[in-house]
């Protein structure tokens, strides 16, 4: 079982949390706090595997995680996953991001949390792993995004309309700045089949 | 309406959506909390607004903040609302905000089950998905209860993707709700041999996720787990597969040699790295479960190791890091495999990865031997003094303790070094351990006598230098060995060279800094040393001196008594006044120190940290029963004022108790011994059965161990454990040079080189002779200890729940609830079901948990059940039994039919019939050893009501005794007749019903069957056939087949054609009778339909073997679509509002039984139910395994009843009235 998947960035502020298991807001947040401090120490050539932090899980379980440019993805895990299949696993979750935001970057995850949530909520079900493969998971995410679409998505076109005008008002907003260097390098690991 | 519309659509246009709050927080960086604030109160706007698109807008972005770590708890009806919406966008905004905040402790969870049932049933794959997605997140026992039957339609959806879904959701739906596991395994079963791939792997990671807690459970499924390990080819599965097989084999060691060929195939052929470690993993676990000799799967355990030590050399860290982890369970079993990579281990400690550096010292662990423990302690304390982070050197020092503790100080052979050790590590700054270190230094001091002498003298070394220590306060952690050191040295103070030194450095007035415990400690053992050094100086005549010790007591005590710590506080001014009575005594020229030692006199004994809780309650003491009789609660408010004065008096007047005089002492001690001795609850110091070798030598007899006085005791800081390091190894050699010679001695013609070679290898673990003679007392228990191990089970397990035998048959009552109503119960008349919903829920709950316990609870009941038969039993215990009876068959009826189930239904169960109206005695088939009874109970049956349900019931046991199933005609004869009845019981007795009626006869066999629909399944019926021998021989190779016609075929399995028989899977001797069920798809259920049908058997007779064979039609009647379905009387009226039903009706005449007798007929011959009944006039509902509803109104006249009827499907309820006209005419 998958107790709870994190990704946060390089300083360590959340990106996405997924709990399968309750914790309350704070405790939540100190589980994010302590799994960065024990992630963000590690050099990126050392393993990928971390004993459970003192606060999630316990004994059996362990932190599995992978370091993409200025984000940590970071599973916990209990003792009926297989290390290396989480790690493929963790590799197929970021390459479908991949493949659903063209060009992931951190800032995709940043104001589309809710669609990467939908993204993984066909990767990962409750705790337990759904599905590896990467086409079929690709494709369910887009039918679900033309079934909204076609429902005229959450905020519809006059929204979208006016948050732009409420922007041109603000013309020192930084808007997407710098973000060519923060793309997710997607490197070629062997797929999990 | 339009205008808000439009008014609506404006607001949104002002409203931030997700990006703007986002981007919103990246510019507030400064003051983010205000904003968010603004932002929240904002969102709250939003959500009172009747928009569902700006509600939805608002709950995403409440999802946003929740990641951030705010409370968004308050909005959960809102994220309902959300999830209630009709379109998919927000519907998935909702559960996904759901998924993320709801959880057990939400009360308004209860308030989405029909929501997410609704959405479940939804035709939109993606709603049921979402649905079944959220639901994972935060399913609750009530959820999972009301919803487990529909998720298990879901599994067998049409689609792949709600498949896979719902099959991994049952994980969840068992855990919340255990009672599920059973009705839905087989269905789960299935799914492992699904043509979709997705939905197999979903079905294999249930399957492991359940069979790793409750392994031997699972056992049965493990050839068809071996098939798939076979053929599959999915990497994900095929791990989980033997990941599941590891858990299996501890279990079933053949099970393991089979595993063991493919396993190394496929590590010699895969290339997957992932793959290939959880093969060899599982090796591992097969080779452990082979352990004992099996001595051709070394070369098995050769290729593991050797893969193991190639992923520890791999440069890939996260191999390493595997390698080691799988190294670690070889240890286990296989140590010397594993010891012969010590190097490569040792190795690994230098990682600078601390994973793989934690995973090697696990390892170390386990490869410790008398030999190398010192050696492999020296490299950790190297280690200990490199390591820069504070978690991992306490990691270091809490294996150094687990190692050298282990096994009971197992591979320790010189204790004086390991005190040593201890007391290096005491030079650790900022460690988390301190308390760790002092509880083995008092576990040592105290069970190893030897070391008593040695431990004391480095403890008080460290007392004199507990500045060091306490000096920084950053260094608290550590001070805990101070109260070891202070404990050790009072207690033991006859070992002490200087104790007047050691209690001057107690005294010291910077002890006061150290934590109240500690100091505690201190004023106590000062005053054990205080008596060493009187008795000292007493023996040696110096009063003088003596008198000096006391007044510095006297002088340095004070300084406790001021302690703001309650307990240093108390201690220190009882024993000031005590030492002030000695300096009393001391001037009068009185000697003390023999009294003041008395005051510690006694050993103490280590006793074991559960042996409280082993002391058996003596038999007759029950510790909740009054001692005395509680006073009246009357009587206890006129005293208590009173009893506060009373008190208050004889305070005053308490002699004090060193007042006593000391022939009063001893006598009181004589007396507390007299008693303890008496007291089977005090724990003795008498030697108990385990530990009486250790005290035959009394504690003087024990030699006391030389110091050596090489080692430089008085400077701390100064490493000494090396020391012993090389003491060690010159003893050793010492010893092997003596056994050396001896050797020579013996044979001398041995070569000189290669013997020495020799030896040093074979020299195995027991030669190695303890530096000094070491008793290592155990713990005490108290004498007939309960050997239970009950207190190392946590009974919070929620796994435990799930151990649940899965390859009993389903019995009846677990079936899975069916969304039931619940019928008002202000009505004269009890729907079906009135007692089941309350009755079902709560016994349920308790009745499947402990299985095991529930069988002998069924004995026990049955044989209490006997006695109440031979008494007529008083009619309280009788109603209640009734009611209890009522309530499980009523939940027989409503509970539906599983095709897996009727499958398991074939085995060889006998079940009994109730004679009926219908059919004469002799017709229904009877097993054996009840048909005495039978005949008995034929003249009873003009007997009562309640005589007869006794009976009924009575029944009813003697076939759970057989552990039968026993759904049966009486059985549910009964339910019918509680249907119409319940509170009746002044009225006319039903006459038994059965609804069995005849298939075939001939001079052989004769055939009842009873046809019954699966709402599970609405296109299956399952039809339950009796077969009775008629004749004297044995009857075998039954074969039942039927002629399939386009709506309705019979279910062969797989494989089998259209024209095949199936095996009726039992035999019958003479006069047996037994049941086999068939299951037959239905595609129209409008039209009854008659089937025609072949049994084939053979009959054995005593001059050979004859074939024969009976032919029968099958009547599929309308009524057997029919399911007994409860319904409310609101609902009901509802349903009879709408226009979608067409009416028929039909008049019944000359109709001369009871009203009740009549609908409790129509229960039960047609499957309906009554929802209410006024007088004369009664309605009643059922529903048929299509989702038909059928309604009909029954009014009973003079003589005649007329029953007007509505149903959605004109041509169905025409032959439903037929029937029912069928059954009146033909039965009156």
């Amino acid at each position: 079982m998958i107790k709870a998947i994190l990704v946060f960035n390089n300083h360590g502020k959340p990106r996405l949390i997924r709990f399968y298991q309750y914790f309350p807001e704070d405790m939540q947040q100190q589980i994010i706090r302590e799994t960065f401090h024990l992630v963000s120490k590690r050099d990126d050539n050392v393993c990928n595997f971390l004993e459970g932090g003192s606060l999630i899980g316990g004994s059996d379980y362990k932190l599995i995680y992978r370091h993409y440019a200025t984000l940590y993805f970071v599973f916990c895990v209990d003792s009926s996953e297989s290390e290396l299949g989480i790690l493929d696993l963790i590799q197929v979750f970021v390459e479908t991001l991949d493949k659903c935001f063209e060009n992931v970057c951190e800032l995709d995850l940043i104001f589309h949390m809710d669609k990467v949530h939908y993204i993984l909520q066909e990767v990962v079900m409750g705790g337990m792993v759904l599905e590896t493969n990467m086409n079929e998971i690709v494709g369910q995410v887009e039918n679900q995004s033309r079934l909204e679409k076609s429902e005229g998505g959450l905020s519809g076109a006059p929204a979208r309309a006016v948050s732009a005008v409420k922007n041109m008002n603000l013309p020192e907003i930084p808007r997407n700045i710098n973000i060519g260097d923060i793309n997710i390098k997607v490197p070629n690991l062997s797929p999990f089949v | 309406m339009a205008l808000k519309m439009v008014k609506g659509s404006i607001d949104r246009m002002f409203d931030k959506n997700l990006q703007d709050l986002v981007r919103g927080i990246r510019n507030h960086k400064e003051d983010e909390a205000k904003y968010i604030s603004t932002c929240i109160d904002e969102i709250k706007q939003e959500l009172k607004q009747d928009n569902i698109a700006v509600k939805a807008n608002a709950v995403c972005k409440l999802t946003y903040l929740q990641m951030l770590g705010y409370d968004v708890s308050w909005a959960a009806f809102n994220i309902i609302e959300v999830m209630s919406s009709s379109k998919f966008t927000y519907k998935r905004i909702g559960y996904l905000a759901a998924s993320q905040c709801f959880h057990e402790g939400t009360d308004v969870i209860m308030l989405t089950t029909n929501q997410i049932r609704k959405d479940l049933s939804s035709p939109n794959q993606y709603d049921t998905g979402v649905a079944l997605t959220g639901l994972s997140c935060f399913v609750t026992p009530d959820l999972a209860r009301d919803l487990a039957n529909d998720i298990m339609t879901l599994m067998s959806h049409t689609k792949p993707y709600i498949r896979k879904k719902a099959v991994l959701i049952m994980y969840k739906v068992f855990l919340k709700y255990p009672e599920s596991l059973r009705p839905a395994f087989p269905r789960l079963k299935e799914k492992l041999e699904d043509p979709d791939p997705g939905v197999q792997s979903a079905a294999v990671n249930v399957i492991c996720e359940l069979a790793r807690r409750n392994p031997k459970n699972y056992l049965s499924l493990a050839p068809l787990f071996f098939k798939l390990m076979t053929s599959s080819t999915n990497n994900w599965v095929l791990i989980k597969i033997i990941k599941l097989f590891g858990a299996l084999t501890p279990l079933e060691p053949r099970l393991g040699k089979k595993l063991i060929e493919p396993l190394t195939n496929l590590i010699h052929s895969t290339s997957a790295m992932s793959l290939l470690y959880e093969c060899v993993n599982t090796v591992i676990a097969v080779l452990i479960s082979l352990s004992s000799g099996m001595p051709n799967h070394s070369a098995s355990i050769q290729l593991c190791v050797q893969k193991l030590r190639i992923l520890i050399e791999d440069s890939d860290q996260n191999l390493k890091y595997l390698g080691l982890l799988a190294m670690s369970k070889i240890l286990k079993t296989h140590p010397k495999s594993v010891q012969s990579h010590k190097d490569l281990i040792l190795q690994c400690l230098d990682d600078k990865d601390e994973s793989i550096r934690l995973r090697a010292l696990d390892l170390l662990y386990g490869m410790v031997s008398k030999k190398n423990l010192m050696e492999i302690v020296k490299k950790l304390m190297i280690h200990v003094d490199k390591a820069e982070g504070t978690t991992y050197r306490d990691e270091l020092l809490t294996k150094i303790i687990d190692i050298c503790s282990q096994s009971n100080y197992q591979y320790i052979t010189n204790f004086e070094w390991y005190i040593s050790i201890l007391v290096e590590l005491t030079r650790l700054e900022g460690t988390r351990h301190g308390h760790l270190i002092a509880s083995q230094m008092l576990d040592v001091a105290i069970r190893v006598k030897a070391i008593r002498g040695f431990a004391v003298a480095q403890m008080a070394m460290l007392l004199d230098n507990a500045h060091l220590l306490a000096g920084n306060t950053q260094r608290n952690g550590i001070c805990e060995v101070l109260y070891a050191a202070a404990w050790i040295c009072g207690e033991f103070s006859e070992h002490l060279e200087d104790p007047l030194q050691t209690l001057e450095a107690m005294l010291r007035p910077k002890v006061t800094t150290l934590p109240g415990h500690i100091q505690a400690v201190y004023v106590q053992n000062a005053v054990k040393l205080f008596a060493a050094v009187l008795t000292r100086r007493e023996t040696a005549g110096e009063k003088q001196a003596a008198q000096e010790t006391t007044e510095m007591l006297i002088e340095k005590l004070p300084q406790f008594v001021q302690s703001a710590d309650l307990e240093v506080q108390e201690r220190a001014s009882c024993i000031l006044q005590l030492v002030k009575y000695i300096q009393k005594l001391q001037a009068k020229e009185v000697s003390v120190a023999e009294e003041v030692t008395a005051l510690f006199a006694g050993e103490l004994n280590p006793v074991a940290p559960k042996a409280q809780k082993k002391v058996p309650v003596p038999e007759g003491l029950d510790l909740d029963a009054w001692i005395n009789e509680p006073p009246s609660e009357s009587e206890s408010e006129d005293e208590k004022p009173k009893a506060i004065f009373q008190e208050d008096e004889p305070k005053h007047s308490r002699p004090r108790l060193t007042e006593l005089d000391e022939q009063e002492l001893a006598r009181r001690r004589e007396a507390r011994k007299q008693e303890q001795a008496n007291n089977p609850f005090y724990i003795k110091s008498s030697p108990s059965p385990q530990k009486s070798y250790q005290d035959t030598p009394g504690v003087d007899h024990i030699p006391v161990v030389q110091i050596d006085l090489t080692v430089p005791l008085k400077v701390p800081g100064m490493p000494i454990s090396d020391q012993y390091l090389k003491l060690e190894e010159e003893r050793r050699l010492k010893q092997k040079q003596e056994k050396k010679d001896k050797k020579k001695k013996k044979k001398k013609e041995k070569h000189g080189k290669s013997r020495r070679h020799d030896s040093a290898h074979t020299e195995s673990e027991e030669d190695i002779a303890p530096a000094q003679r070491v008793d290592i007392v155990t713990e005490e228990m108290p004498e007939n200890a309960l050997p239970s191990d009950e207190d190392d089970k946590d009974s919070n397990d929620p796994y435990k729940a799930l151990d649940i035998d899965l390859d009993k048959p389903l019995a009846d009552s677990e079936k899975l609830p069916v969304r039931t109503h619940r019928p008002s119960r202000t009505e004269g008349l009890k729907s079906p079901d009135v007692d089941t919903t309350a009755e079902e829920q709560r016994p349920k709950k308790s009745k499947e948990k402990d299985k095991k316990k529930d069988k002998e609870r069924k004995k026990s009941k049955e044989e209490k059940k006997k006695k109440k038969r031979k008494k007529s039993a008083p009619t309280e215990e009788l109603e209640e039994e009734e009611q209890q009876h009522q309530g499980e068959q009523a939940e027989d009826k409503i509970s539906t039919e599983d095709t897996s189930e009727a499958k398991e239904a074939k085995t060889n169960d006998v079940p009994a019939a109730v004679p009926t109206e219908q059919q004469p005695l002799e017709a229904v088939p009877l097993s054996e050893p009840e048909s005495p009874k039978e005949s008995e109970k034929d003249q009873e049956e003009s007997k009562s009501s309640k005589h007869k349900k006794k009976k009924h019931k009575k029944e009813k046991e003697e076939k759970k005794s057989k552990k039968k199933r026993h759904r049966s005609e009486n059985v549910e004869s009964e339910a019918a007749v509680h249907n119409g009845t319940a509170e009746e019981e002044e009225e006319e007795p039903l006459p038994p019903m059965s609804n069995y009626c005849l298939l075939a006869e001939n001079s052989y066999i004769k055939m009842v069957y009873d046809i019954q629909g699966n709402l599970q399944d609405g296109s299956q019926v399952v039809v339950s056939v009796i077969f009775e021998n008629n004749c004297t021989d044995f009857l075998k190779s039954m074969e039942f087949n039927v002629l399939d016609s386009l709506n309705t075929r019979l279910v062969r399995p797989s494989g089998a054609s259209v024209h095949d028989g199936i095996a009726v899977p039992f035999q019958l001797p003479p006069g047996v009778s037994n049941e086999a069920r068939f299951v037959f798809t239905v595609q129209s259920i409008v039209m009854p339909q008659k089937l025609k049908g072949t049994l084939t058997f053979i009959v054995k007779t005593e001059d050979g073997s004859t074939h024969e064979k009976l032919d029968f039609k099958l009547h599929f009647t309308c009524t057997s679509y029919l399911i007994t379905t409860p319904c409310y009387s609101d609902a009901f009226a509802k349903l009879l509002e709408s226009e979608e039903l067409k009416v028929n009706a039909l008049k019944l005449d000359s109709i001369n039984m009871p009203f009740h007798h009549l609908l409790a007929k129509i229960c039960f011959h047609h499957h309906f139910s009554v929802v209410e009944r006024i007088d004369s006039c009664a309605s009643m509902y059922s529903r048929s395994i299509q989702g038909h509803h059928v309604c009909l109104l029954v009014k009973s006249g003079d003589n005649s009843v007329s029953i007007d009827a509505k149903c959605n499907e004109p041509s169905l309820l025409s032959h439903v009235l037929e029937e029912i006209k069928q059954t009146f005419t033909t039965a009156s």
